[in-house]
């Protein structure tokens, strides 16, 4: 591919939209006639519903309904009715199938009126009466009860390879330890909300909060028996999501079930403290067990995981896959077993299983090269590996190396003692840590089209969303390169159920699947308008087959003799003043499957910590990342920055509290559920590493999504000991556990 | 969040005759109450809008003391040229507090009465003496680690969230208010409760009183004082603990000293007796030691804030050799 459009820094072809408020959410978007929803949620965690009293709040003038489990219509209520693209295995939840409580703020009741400060006051006077039952929401103390799910949802542990247990036995330095990660919610600045609105032939339209919109159509399609095509979702812009989208959540569902039966237009949003009451970043106990030479040869790794899911579906993610993916080791085992507790099913979020696992793992890794007194850096270029241990296969490109490389030197990393609390400045401990991380970089089959007008103007589209990565701005760069044509002259749509098929937006896949499928369709516009040109007069083109052309700059020309050219615009204007439009579907190449692809990352940070009052201070941090062609450096260095502030929060801030006796998130709230705040953040770097790859999509690049983040926190626990000699294997790290 | 009617008093008589309504309240800037209302944790029916009354005026008294108007708004009183250079120690506090945006709202008269953040007092679906008396303490055996070490009861073991009242406390302000029985005048150290068996009481002033003004003495301890405020993250959160101190010193040797900590009781706390025994000793860490001992005398820890007590005790050394050598707050 050229490099024209792509590779450039590019601004947001939205951000104005985005800052003056022209951009609309799926809650903002004004509906004549609307009413609104507003859900009561449960207060115990197990149990049954006795009754419901709704009477209080019906009086109300203008509050039209509530539904409950009592009166809702009766459809149909399989579950494979219900499973949406990102269900795990096992009964999804269904909003008011029962009286049966099955997590704490379990949706029990919709109230609806005419306005939305009705709706909210009549939900205080629905009266909800519970047969509680002992309720389990302890991770640690059911950890006996861990199970293997009888079938995983994303790929199962690996077989193990060699023979871990005795190499470990056997090997001269060993470490051995367990780490605790907590329960995260996901909370984006847009809360979900959906709005509903019914049409007189039954059609029904639906603005959503969500990383897919057909993942939502067809959801709604099945769950209510009306036909796909009867069911438009919208989502044009979304405020973040981090997964929380990736699955329709139970706002969407009371959104339609309302506006079926009351046959108006209703708007279901959340509250802040409602965004605690479905999926979350699973509570995971980990063991890391790793054996290794005195050389400094990693001889043993055994990683099991043990994570908590819902008593209805087996949440799991690829905790213990990152040894295999990450160090060369003859000898591994891995596990990764649930716990069924009486909690919402747990959600992807940002780097599932890789922010989880890297933590782990990585602070495991600085553990042994402090054992064996091997700087950890030179510990991990020890034990390199070039091929995937998990599928014994090669990367098809990983510059790891240059990574440490880049990321070392602009840290100024080779200036470190080994020796913990060996800076320090005024009260304050300084120290230097390190870890790497790495993502899979996956292809899915997606689709595009583009209509090209012959006023000039391109428009490409695909049903994908733009959760604020700036996918529409990176899909315009890709087509106005691919077709020679200023940024200006084209537009992305996304957003619509009606568009060409697209992947959920999520697995940092979007610009490699999307991203090949728009390649692709221009593509194909590139040999209609050649089509175009030869049946012009004097065309130069008459005898040129697609290989012989090239666009750009606006012109279409022979490669071999760019003089000979026309303007894209003439040739497209052949076509009677119609527009020409072509569709592509891009599945991933077959090639592919003889190699494993990942993007990579190497994170360098300094912390400071008081030596009185254990407070932390991330002063400096460095990220290299290797993930292929970067398609806009702008909106690329966004993630990764974005992702280096969340692995700051997951490091020292950030846990979902539960009280275990009440069955329920106590810290339901942004004044007490803490990420960080701009005065936590100082120096941040960011480095892309130049990374060729033929081979992973079309497109060459990687993704950017979810490597930002998952380094980030184990460097930070790394650098807490070299300021301090305490290895905390708990996050976060509050200051209470430096005292 | 529950209807509710709503006036604005013209004047200091209307606003104290309409609030003496069965469930009315005063709102000022309303970063407390309206949040509280929403969550339905507060529920008045009648809100009385003191904003119109001019209260907002910082003005010198005649004692040479400085007087707060109890609408001036949180920032104006940070930046305030007056309280900048004769009460640092109060422009530090409020500053070390919520954000820019909060602080442009909230009013000295609000702070002094925004309530717990005890988790459970937010959330209605759990038993909470102070939202609901008699209905239980789910904090005492459940999840604590914000809460108070100091003046704890078996009913309420929350703490006071405000930094300034913390400055206030050791500054020894006084706290102006009139009710249907007239003026009163009461000094800092009484203004807010402990617990005990009435944990749905925050302070002493009366339902029918409003704050008119907070009155600060004239001494100010402006050349040796901190705040130290200790968190979860740099901004944006409320102390776990926090240290007001305040000396005043004669070359090495502590002719008064001031401390009052934040994050661990109901309210401010202060020692005088503690306090006391730096009267006349050098600044040195050693004499900073034993106060903060005696400061954290009868402490009592629950299962996640136990380690505030250390916490506590060594915040306070740190904080009284910052105001001693006046270096950069770390
Ligand atoms: C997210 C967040 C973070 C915060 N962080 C901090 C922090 O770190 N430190 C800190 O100290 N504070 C913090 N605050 C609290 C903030 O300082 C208070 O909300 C604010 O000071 C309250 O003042 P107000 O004028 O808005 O009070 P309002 O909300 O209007 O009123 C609060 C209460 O005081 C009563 N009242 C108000 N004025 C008078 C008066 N003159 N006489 C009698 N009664 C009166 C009202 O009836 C009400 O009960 C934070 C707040 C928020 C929302
Ligand atoms: S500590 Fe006080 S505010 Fe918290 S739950 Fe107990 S009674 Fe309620």
């Amino acid at each position: 591919m050229k490099e024209n459009y792509t590779g450039k820094p590019a601004n947001r072809v939205d951000g104005r939209a985005k800052v003056t408020g022209e951009a609309k959410y799926a809650a903002e978007f004004n509906v004549p006639n609307l009413l609104h929803g507003v859900v009561v949620n449960s207060a115990i965690a197990k149990g049954t519903i006795k009754s419901i009293d709704t009477s209080a709040a019906l009086q109300l003038a203008g509050v039209v309904q509530v539904f409950t489990h009592e009166n809702r219509p009766g459809y149909t209520w399989l579950d494979s009715h219900y499973m949406d693209e990102d269900a795990p295995p096992g009964s999804p939840f269904r909003p008011f199938y029962n009286n049966q409580i099955l997590f704490s703020m379990q949706p029990v009741a919709l109230v609806v009126a005419e306005s939305f400060e009705l709706a909210r006051y009549a939900a205080l006077l629905v009266k909800v009466e519970y047969e509680a039952q002992p309720h389990e929401t302890d991770l640690e103390s059911n950890l006996p009860r861990a199970y293997t799910p009888k079938k995983y949802k994303s790929p199962p542990p690996t077989d193990p390879r060699g023979d871990a247990d005795t190499a470990f036995a056997q090997a001269t330095f060993k470490v051995e330890e367990a780490y605790a990660h907590p329960a995260h919610h996901h909370n984006p600045m847009e809360m979900h909300a959906s709005i509903a609105i019914w049409h007189e032939d039954g059609k029904m339209t639906i603005y959503d909060k969500i990383q897919g919109v057909q993942n939502s159509q067809k959801y709604i399609s099945t769950a209510f028996g009306i036909p796909q095509e009867d069911v438009q979702v919208l989502s044009p812009f979304v405020g973040g999501a981090f997964g929380s989208g990736l699955r329709p959540q139970y706002q969407l569902f009371l959104a339609v079930l309302a506006a079926r039966e009351l046959k108006r237009a209703v708007k279901v949003g959340l509250t802040r403290q409602q965004m605690f009451s479905f999926g979350h970043r699973p509570a995971t106990v980990q063991r890391l067990a790793l054996g290794a030479s005195a050389e400094g040869e990693l001889e043993a790794v055994k990683h099991d995981a043990i994570a908590e899911t819902s008593r209805f579906e087996d949440y799991n993610e690829d905790v213990v896959i990152w040894p295999g993916v990450l160090y060369d080791c003859e000898n591994v085992k891995v596990s990764h077993q649930l716990v069924d507790l009486d909690v919402f099913t747990p959600l992807d979020m940002r780097a599932p299983g890789g922010v989880t696992g890297t933590f782990a793992l990585e602070v495991a890794i600085d553990e042994m090269a402090y054992q064996l007194g091997i700087d950890p850096l030179e510990f991990r270029l020890k034990n390199y590996t070039n091929t995937d241990q998990n599928k014994g296969k090669p990367y098809s490109s990983k510059e790891l190396k240059e990574c440490y490389r880049q990321g070392a030197e602009r840290f100024g990393w080779s200036k470190r003692k080994m020796e913990p609390r060996s800076m320090k400045e005024g009260h304050q401990l300084i120290g230097w840590g390190m870890a790497n991380g790495a993502w899979e970089a996956k292809q899915q089959e997606a689709a595009a089209k583009a209509v090209f007008s012959p006023d000039g103007k391109l428009t490409v589209s695909c049903a994908t969303a733009d959760i604020g990565t700036g996918t529409y701005t990176v899909m315009s760069q890709i087509a106005a390169e691919t077709m020679g044509l200023p940024l200006e002259e084209v537009t992305f749509k996304l957003g619509d159920s009606t568009l060409p098929k697209s992947p959920l937006e999520g697995g940092s896949w979007t610009v490699s699947s999307v991203g090949s499928a728009v390649k692709l369709v221009c593509e194909k516009l590139q040999e209609q308008l050649l089509e175009q040109a030869r049946k012009m007069e004097n065309s130069p083109f008459k005898d040129a087959n697609p290989e012989d052309v090239s666009f750009a700059e606006g012109r279409m020309f022979l490669t071999q003799a760019p003089a000979q050219s026309i303007s894209i615009l003439e040739a497209v204007q052949q076509n009677e003043g119609q527009p020409l439009v072509a569709e592509a579907s891009q599945k991933p190449d077959k090639n592919q499957k003889n190699y494993s692809s990942y993007s990579h990352s190497a994170t360098f940070v300094e912390v400071m910590v008081d030596e009185d009052l254990g407070t932390v201070k991330v002063t400096r941090m460095v990220s290299a990342i290797a993930a292929g062609r970067i398609i806009n450096p702008k909106t690329g260095r966004s993630q990764i920055l974005g992702g280096s502030v969340w692995g700051i929060g997951a490091a020292l801030q950030e846990h979902t509290v539960m009280d275990h006796r009440l069955g329920r998130f106590m810290n339901h709230d942004l004044d007490k559920y803490h990420v960080p705040v701009s005065a936590d953040i100082h120096e941040t770097d960011v480095i892309f590493v130049e990374e060729k790859d033929e081979i992973v999509n079309p497109i060459g690049a990687k993704g950017l999504g979810e490597i930002g983040i998952v380094s980030i926190a184990p460097a930070i626990v790394n650098a807490v000991f070299h300021a301090t000699g305490k290895r905390i294997r708990e996050l976060p790290i509050t200051l209470d556990k430096l005292l | 969040m529950r209807p509710f009617t709503f006036t604005q008093a013209p004047d200091i008589a209307t606003a104290v005759q309409e609030v003496s309504s069965d469930g009315a309240k005063f709102i000022a800037g309303g970063t407390n109450l309206l949040d509280l209302m929403k969550i339905d944790v507060m529920r008045p029916s009648h809100l009385v809008d003191i904003t119109q009354i001019a209260l907002d005026t910082i003005e010198e008294t005649e004692q040479g003391g400085l007087r707060l108007g109890a609408l001036a708004k949180n920032a104006d009183t940070a930046y305030h040229p007056l309280v900048e250079a004769r009460y640092p120690l109060l422009s530090h506090a409020i500053l070390a507090g919520a954000t820019a945006q909060l602080r442009n709202m909230a009013t000295d008269g609000g702070n002094l009465l925004q309530r717990t953040r005890c988790y459970y007092f937010y959330d209605t679906h759990t038993p909470c003496n102070k939202r609901e008396p008699g209905s239980g303490c789910s904090a005492i055996n459940g999840y604590n680690r914000d809460l108070a070490i100091l003046g704890t009861s078996e009913h309420c073991i929350a703490t006071h969230p405000s930094d300034m009242a913390v400055a206030l406390a050791a500054l020894e302000a006084t706290v102006h208010v009139t009710g249907k029985n007239g003026d009163r005048a009461i000094p800092f150290a009484d203004f807010h409760r402990l617990p005990g068996d009435t944990p749905h009481l925050d302070t002493n002033l009366q339902p029918d009183e409003i704050i008119t003004a907070i009155e600060l003495p004239a001494k100010g301890f402006a050349q040796h004082y901190t705040y130290l405020k200790l968190r979860d993250r740099a901004s944006y959160a409320f102390a776990l603990v926090s240290v007001a101190a305040a000396l005043d010193l004669d070359g090495d040797s502590i002719k008064e000293a001031r401390i009052a900590l934040g994050g661990v009781a109901h309210k401010p706390w202060r020692v005088p007796e503690a306090e006391a025994l730096l009267q006349g000793q050098p600044a040195t860490r050693e004499n900073f030691r034993k106060v903060a001992e005696a400061y954290l005398q009868g402490a009592k820890g629950y299962k996640d804030n136990t380690f505030k007590i250390e916490l506590a005790n060594r915040a306070i050394v740190r904080a009284l050799e910052q105001a001693t050598k006046m270096e950069a707050i770390a």
